[in-house]
C-alpha cells in the first residue's frame, strides 16, 4: 500500500516540477499557458482573438453545442410527442365522454351576428399561418422519424426545403393576425367578475348547466391570454433565429431554439382543444367563425349577457328577442 | 479501421494561419467561408496561446444527431461528412456544433442560408458524386484522402502543430512532445469533440 501510494505521490509531483522547470532547465515556457479545462471551468466557452474578417468566429469552442443536441434530440421528442399526442387522446377521450355539446334549446332559426368580417379575417389569418407553421416546424423535429422513412431522403429533403421556407415566410403572416387579434379582441378579454363564477360553475362543461358569460367566457378568455403569451414568445424568438447574429451569438440562438420549440410545442396543443371545441365539440360554434352569425338560441345559452346586451344595441328588448322562439 | 482525428498542438502554433489559407486554396472554398481557422487565447499576455480548429470529426457528432433531414454522417474512416444535395440550410447543425464548423454561403434575404459547408477532412463529400470527380471537387473541394494523403492544412504545417491522422497514433505523438519537452497545454477540444482527453 504504502509502496502504492509513494508512487502516486510521485506521479502527482512530476508534472508540477515539469510546469516549473522545462526539460534543458531553463524555465518552463508554459509557466503561464492557459490549459482548456481551466477555462472550461471558468466560462461555458472559449474565445480568443481571431485574424480573419469573420469576427463571430472566434468562439474557439462551446460544449453547450452538445446539451442543445441532447436538447433537441431527446427532451424535445419526448415532451413534444407526450404534450401534442396526450393532448389529442385527452381530446379524443372528452369527445367519448361527454359527447357533442349540443344547443340545449334546439336551433330557432334565427341568427344574430357574432363576429363582423374583419374579425373573421383576422382570426383565419391567424389561424391558417398558424396550421402551416406548425404542420412545417413539426416537420424540422419529428419529419426526420415519421416522414423520411416513409419518402426516402431526396423527397423528403425537397419538402423539408419547402417547408423551411414557408415557415420563414408565413411567420410574418401570423404575427401581423396576431397584432390584429389581440387589438380587436382584448377589450372583450379583460377577466370579470362573471369569470371567476363561471369558472366555479366548471363553465357548463362539468354541471350540465350554463354558466353566464359576457362576449367571451372564462376559457375563451384563457386561450386568448395563452395565445398572446405564446404568441409573442415564438415571434420574439423566432425572429431571432430567423436574423442569425443580429443582437445574438449562438448561446442566445440555443436559447431562442429552446424557448420556440417548447411554447410552440404547447401552442400546439392548446389550438388542438381550441380546434376542437369550435368543431367536434359544441354544435353551433363553428357558424361563429364561419358565417359569423350564430344562432340565437346558442348565444343566448352560452353567451347570454353578451346576447342581452347585443340585443340592446340593437334596440330590441331581451324580451321581444325571446318571443321569437 | 483508422479513426480520424485533428490534433493542434497549442504550444507550437504560431498563428501563421498557413492551415486557413492552405484549406481556402486546396479546396477553393467560396468567399466568405473559412472551413478552418486559427484563434488567440490570452492574446498580448503571458501564455498566450493559438489554436487552429475546424470541425473535428467528433465522435457521436451533434450536428448529425440534430440534422433535420439526415444529411450529416461519419464515415468509416470516423470523417463526419454531409450531403449538399440533401441540405435545407436551417443552420441546426451550427447550433450544435461546439467548435463553430458549419459555415453557410449568405444566398439571399434572412433566413435564406445557403448550403452548409464545412471541412470534410479533405475527404470529399458526402452526395452521390463519384469519389475524386470534378463534380465532387467543385461541390466539396478536394479528395485527398482517397489518394492516400491527410488533409493539406495539417501536412503543410510549418511547426507540426496541427497534426491529423488516425487518432491513436497523433495522440501518441504528442504524448512523446510533451514527454520530451515536459508540458504541454492538452489536445484542444478532444474532450468535448472525442470525449477523451491525452494524459499528459
Amino acid at each position: 500500500m504504502k509502496l502504492v501510494a509513494a508512487v502516486f505521490a510521485l506521479t502527482l509531483a512530476i508534472p508540477a516540477i515539469a510546469q516549473q522547470r522545462a526539460a534543458d532547465g531553463a524555465a518552463a515556457p508554459d509557466a503561464n499557458a492557459v490549459k482548456e479545462q481551466q477555462l472550461l471551468q471558468q466560462e461555458s466557452r472559449i474565445e480568443g482573438r481571431i485574424d480573419i474578417p469573420d469576427t463571430r468566429a472566434r468562439v474557439l469552442i462551446q460544449p453547450a453545442g452538445r446539451r442543445w443536441d441532447y436538447f433537441h434530440e431527446i427532451t424535445l421528442h419526448r415532451v413534444g410527442a407526450v404534450v401534442i399526442l396526450g393532448m389529442l387522446a385527452l381530446l379524443g377521450l372528452a369527445f367519448l365522454i361527454l359527447g357533442r355539446q349540443r344547443i340545449s334549446a334546439g336551433r330557432s332559426g334565427k341568427k344574430i351576428t357574432r363576429f363582423s368580417a374583419f374579425e373573421r379575417f383576422s382570426h383565419w389569418l391567424t389561424a391558417v399561418s398558424f396550421v402551416l407553421l406548425g404542420l412545417t416546424g413539426l416537420n424540422i423535429t419529428f419529419g426526420k422519424i415519421v416522414l423520411l422513412p416513409l419518402m426516402g431522403e431526396s423527397a423528403f429533403s425537397d419538402l423539408a426545403q419547402l417547408a423551411k421556407y414557408v415557415h420563414n415566410f408565413v411567420s410574418f403572416a401570423f404575427i401581423l393576425g396576431l397584432i390584429l387579434i389581440v387589438a380587436l379582441w382584448i377589450k372583450d378579454n379583460i377577466p370579470r367578475q362573471v369569470d371567476i363564477d363561471w369558472l366555479k360553475q366548471g363553465g357548463g362543461f362539468v354541471k350540465g348547466k350554463h354558466a353566464p358569460a359576457g362576449r367571451f367566457n372564462a376559457g375563451e378568455k384563457a386561450v386568448f391570454w395563452c395565445a398572446l403569451a405564446a404568441g409573442a414568445a415564438v415571434s420574439v424568438s423566432g425572429l431571432l433565429l430567423l436574423f442569425p447574429f443580429f443582437g445574438t451569438n449562438i448561446a442566445t440562438m440555443q436559447v431562442a431554439q429552446v424557448v420556440h420549440a417548447l411554447i410552440a410545442v404547447l401552442f400546439v396543443a392548446l389550438i388542438l382543444a381550441h380546434i376542437y371545441i369550435g368543431t367536434l365539440g359544441m354544435e353551433g360554434a363553428f357558424e361563429a367563425m364561419g358565417t359569423g352569425e350564430v344562432d340565437v338560441n346558442w348565444a343566448k345559452e352560452h353567451h347570454d349577457l353578451w346576447f342581452v346586451e347585443k340585443q340592446a344595441q340593437q334596440g330590441l328588448g331581451p324580451s321581444s328577442a325571446t318571443s321569437i322562439k | 479501421m483508422a479513426r480520424m482525428k485533428f490534433l493542434c498542438d497549442a504550444d507550437r502554433c504560431i498563428d501563421c494561419n498557413a492551415c486557413v489559407t492552405a484549406c481556402k486554396n486546396e479546396n477553393e472554398v467560396p468567399w466568405g467561408i473559412n472551413r478552418r481557422r486559427v484563434i488567440t487565447i490570452n492574446d498580448g499576455k503571458p501564455g498566450e496561446r493559438s489554436v487552429s480548429m475546424a470541425c473535428m470529426h467528433c465522435t457521436d457528432a451533434p450536428c448529425a444527431a440534430v440534422c433535420p433531414v439526415s444529411c450529416i454522417f461519419a464515415t468509416d474512416d470516423g470523417v463526419v461528412l454531409h450531403s449538399k444535395d440533401l441540405c435545407i440550410g436551417c443552420g441546426y447543425c451550427f447550433y450544435a456544433c461546439p467548435f463553430g464548423a458549419p459555415q453557410y454561403p449568405k444566398v439571399g434575404n434572412f433566413g435564406s442560408r445557403g448550403k452548409m459547408d464545412k471541412c470534410t477532412y479533405c475527404a470529399g463529400g458526402g452526395g452521390t458524386e463519384v469519389s475524386g470527380s470534378l463534380e465532387e471537387y467543385k461541390k466539396y473541394g478536394a479528395n485527398r484522402l482517397a489518394q492516400g494523403k491527410l488533409p493539406l492544412c495539417a501536412e503543410m504545417c510549418s511547426t507540426k502543430s496541427l497534426l491529423a491522422g488516425d487518432g491513436e497514433i497523433i495522440a501518441e505523438i504528442y504524448k512523446e512532445r510533451v514527454l520530451k519537452r515536459g508540458y504541454g497545454s492538452g489536445a484542444w477540444g478532444w474532450m468535448t469533440a472525442y470525449k477523451e482527453g491525452i494524459a499528459s
